[in-house]
Parts: structure tokens; sequence; C-alpha cells
């Protein structure tokens, strides 16, 4: 875990080039004058201590998707084959996801402590309510025709299932765990309050809470791991529904 | 503030101590004597955020239900409102908290607008996708009994955008009320206090703060899914049966 005491005050002022004060003719590093939106050297000499915690935040992020996708799936699939389960899973998960991440951080604290399994548990709950309305609405999606089709082919129900209607629902698949993933790489930031690393170390510390630069380029790293995660999805998503790129044309 | 760090492991308490906490005022080391917690705190502070929150929705309401209707009815600027979906997404709450906090300073109206600017996009693009997805025939029946175009914007795609409108103001409401929740660090001493400030409150504290706000986010959960029930015209609730 990183600890805040990694990053003291002290170690801000003794990096930078120094800068000439306007009036008092005083020798200031970029980091010491008020009100400086960003720092270029300051950035560029402190960029390696963001290696760690852009990892922690890039794995909380997929772990948690990992697992919020595998149960939601799961969940999907029995609210398809139960039709009474629906309602109750739709109202669960939306209640999962209306508790705020930092409150859901905590209320683990006494079951589970601080560190990574509360981050992973909280987050990976939040993801459920995406995803399992995502594959119920691709499953729902999926025309009559296609599925009696399969039908008048022979395929058991199981089959339509898995060769028909999920492939068919690919499109809505994928945009849910789009949406969840992008959600988790910003909430993933929260996860400081759970002792659990990430990208909010950087932020949320007595040295960096009053300084813009080290905010902005934490607040930075994670709206471009967010947008990189958008563009693979995106990118998956052509080449897995190939049949729309037919249509496209 | 640097409390994460000094504090040990928290003890295996359970959650009798927070609820304690809510309920009846206890010792503070800190304080100097002060007590802290207790029912009275707890409804100020859950008062602060519920009004924060309100605040920044209806600000965030005015704001982007006009935009999401005009573009929407016009059928223009998808990638626009779409974009703005997205893009809100990926906006972490707690760096742009810290970022305004260190740039533009503490207190309510500046909470309330960055609280609002997490706000907008979900009503954004929500009331735009539901205006484009009213049924089309009956904007055209509605044009050819001669309404005019802002008739059926309010008779004819309003109603059937309620819901769509509904679930991005819930949306937005799980966004604002859980960003609430970190307003102490722009000085505004929301339920969130009681979790940011543990060396203050103690684990009982902070355990009763992350009570408290789950709770108040699940009555505003509730409020908002109610008033969507009441809201959706009769027709569309029927259609929906």
């Amino acid at each position: 875990m990183t600890s805040l005491a990694a990053t003291p005050l002290a170690a801000v002022g003794e990096v930078g080039k120094g800068f000439i004060h306007e009036r008092t003719g005083e020798t200031l590093p970029c980091q010491a004058r008020p009100n400086h939106l960003f720092c270029w050297d300051w950035a560029t000499e402190n960029i390696h201590r963001y290696g760690t915690p852009t990892l922690q935040q890039f794995e909380l992020t997929v772990i948690s998707v990992l697992i919020g996708f595998a149960i939601a799936f799961v969940l999907a699939l029995l609210a398809r084959r139960f039709r009474l389960l629906q309602w109750p899973l739709l109202a669960g998960t939306g209640i999962l996801f209306a508790i705020p991440s930092v409150a859901f951080f905590l209320l683990l604290l006494p079951i589970t402590g601080r560190g990574r399994e509360t981050a992973i548990i909280a987050l990976s709950a939040y993801t459920l309510q995406i995803i399992y309305r995502n594959v119920m609405q691709g499953l729902a999606n999926v025309p009559e025709s296609a599925k009696q089709a399969a039908r008048g082919m022979g395929l058991t129900d199981r089959q339509i299932l898995w060769k028909v209607e999920l492939p068919l629902a690919i499109p809505e698949i994928i945009g849910g765990l789009r949406i969840a993933t992008v959600s988790t790489v910003a909430i993933a930031t929260l996860a400081v309050f759970a002792h659990a690393g990430g990208l909010g170390t950087q932020i949320y510390s007595e040295a960096n809470l009053t300084f813009p630069t080290a905010i902005i380029l934490a607040g930075g790293i994670a709206m471009l791991m967010a947008l990189a995660f958008d563009v693979v999805f995106l990118t998956v998503q052509r080449f897995a529904t190939p049949w729309r790129r037919v249509e496209a044309v | 503030m640097n409390v994460l760090a000094a504090l040990p492991h928290p003890v295996f308490a359970g959650f009798t101590g927070a609820f304690e906490f809510i309920f009846s005022k206890q010792e503070s080391s800190v304080t100097g004597g002060k007590k802290v917690g207790g029912i009275e705190q707890v409804l100020e502070l859950a008062w602060t955020q519920t009004y924060v929150s309100l605040l920044a929705l209806a600000l965030a309401f005015v704001i982007a239900v006009p935009v999401g209707l005009y573009f929407g009815h016009r059928g223009t600027g998808e990638l626009l409102a779409v974009g703005i979906g997205n893009a809100g997404r990926a906006v972490p709450e707690l760096a742009l908290i810290a970022f305004i906090a260190a740039i533009i300073g503490v207190g309510i109206p500046v909470l309330t607008i960055a609280l609002a600017v997490l706000g907008i996009p979900p009503i954004l693009t929500n009331t735009f996708v539901g205006v484009r997805q009213a049924d089309r025939s009956a904007v055209t029946a509605a044009r050819g009994v001669g309404m005019t175009e802002f008739e059926i914007l309010r008779k004819v795609e309003l109603p059937m955008a309620v819901p769509g409108i509904m679930t991005g103001v819930r949306g937005s409401t799980v966004n604002i009320v859980a960003t609430a929740t970190i307003a102490p660090l722009v000085g505004v001493v929301t339920l969130g206090d009681f979790i940011l400030g543990e060396n203050v409150y103690g684990t009982n504290g902070v355990l009763a703060g992350a009570i408290c706000t789950a709770i108040l986010a699940l009555l505003f959960e509730f409020a908002l899914a109610g008033l969507q029930r009441r809201l959706t015209s009769k027709g569309l609730r029927l259609q929906a049966q």
C-alpha cells in the first residue's frame, strides 16, 4: 500500500527549477507559486511516482469489472430462465448501484477491514447493475425470427442461447462492459479511502490537496485510462460482430 | 488530514459502536472535551448533504433538460449529446473536487457548481435519447393536426421522454450524492466528514458516516423511483405492461 507519508510536503519543495518572482525578484520553484495551474517541470521530474498508482488503478478496474461481469452474466442467465427473478435482481443491483462508493468501502470496514479486497468488492458491486441491465437488454433485443429459425433448424434451447441469442446480444453486452469499465476507472480513484492505493493516493494527501499539478496529473491519467478502455472496447465490438460491418457497408 | 497512514488497522469491532455513535454523543480525543456524534449532528450533516445535493441537482436539471430537449427535437448534435454522457462518466470525482478546492476555493456555491457539472451529463444524454426515441408516428400525427413545433415538443415529445429524463435524473443523483460525500474537501461539512475525519470521530464515526450516507443515497433513490412512476403518463405505463 502506498502510504500518504511517501509524498510529504517537504519533497515538493526540493524539486523543480527556480522561477524569478516578478516583483520581489525572489527565486521560487514553480510549485511554490500560488495559483499556478500546472508545473511542467515538476510533472516531468515526478512522473515516475505515478507508475505504481496507475498500475494499482488498472488492476482494481480490471479485476472488479471481471468479477462484476461474471456475477452479472450468471444473474442475467438466471433471470432469463426464471422470469420471477427479474424484478428483484434489477432492484437489488439498483440498490448496490445507488450506494456511494466511499460509503460502500467503509461499510465493509467491520467485515473485510481496509485494503484491496474491500475496494474490489465495492467496485464490482457497482458494476453489476450496468452489466446486468445491458445483458438483459441484449437478450431482449434478439429478433424472435432468429430464435424461431434456430428452433426450426433443430437447435436445443441451450444451443439457441449460446449460438444465437448471446452472439446477437454482443453489442449490448460490450456496451455494458464499456460503461462499467469507464465508470470503474473514475471511481477507483476513491479507493484511496479503502487504503487500496490507486491514483487517488496522488490526490488525497496533505501535500497534494493544495497542489493543482499533482491533482491534474492524477486525474488526467485516470481519464486517459478510461479513454483507452473505451477505445479497446469499441475495437473489440467491431471485431466481435462482423455481421454488423457487412450491414454498414 | 493525514490520518490514513497513521492509523492502525481498524479493529474487527462490528457495527454496534457505529450505531451508538449515531444515536448518542461520544467523547473524542482531539476536540478538547467537545463531544461528537449523536443524532443531532448526524441530522445536521445529513441536511447539509441533502441541501447541496438538491441544489446541484436542480441546477443540473435546468441546464441539461432544455438543452437535451432542444437537440433531441431538432435531431442534431447526437455525437455531442452522447459524447458528453460518455466523457462525464470518465471524470474522477475526487480529482474534480480536489482541483476545484485547490484552484477556485471552498464553499457551498463552488461545491454546487462542481456537483452540477457531474450531474449534467446523465440528464442531458438521457433526455436527448428519450426525445429521439419518442414514437415518430405520434410526432408526425401531431404535426398533421396542426401543432406548432413547440407544442409538439411540450405535448408529445416531452411526456414520452419522461422515463428517459427520470433515468438521467436518477443516474445524476447517484453521482451527486456520492460526490457530496467528499464535500468536506471543499469545506462543506456533509456526512462525509464522519468518513474523512477519522482522527476526530474514530472508527465508529467512519462506519456511522458510511451507514448514514448509504441510507441517505437510498432515500434519494426510492423517492426518485416513486416520482418517476408518478410522472410517467398513464398511456406509457399501460404500454409497458
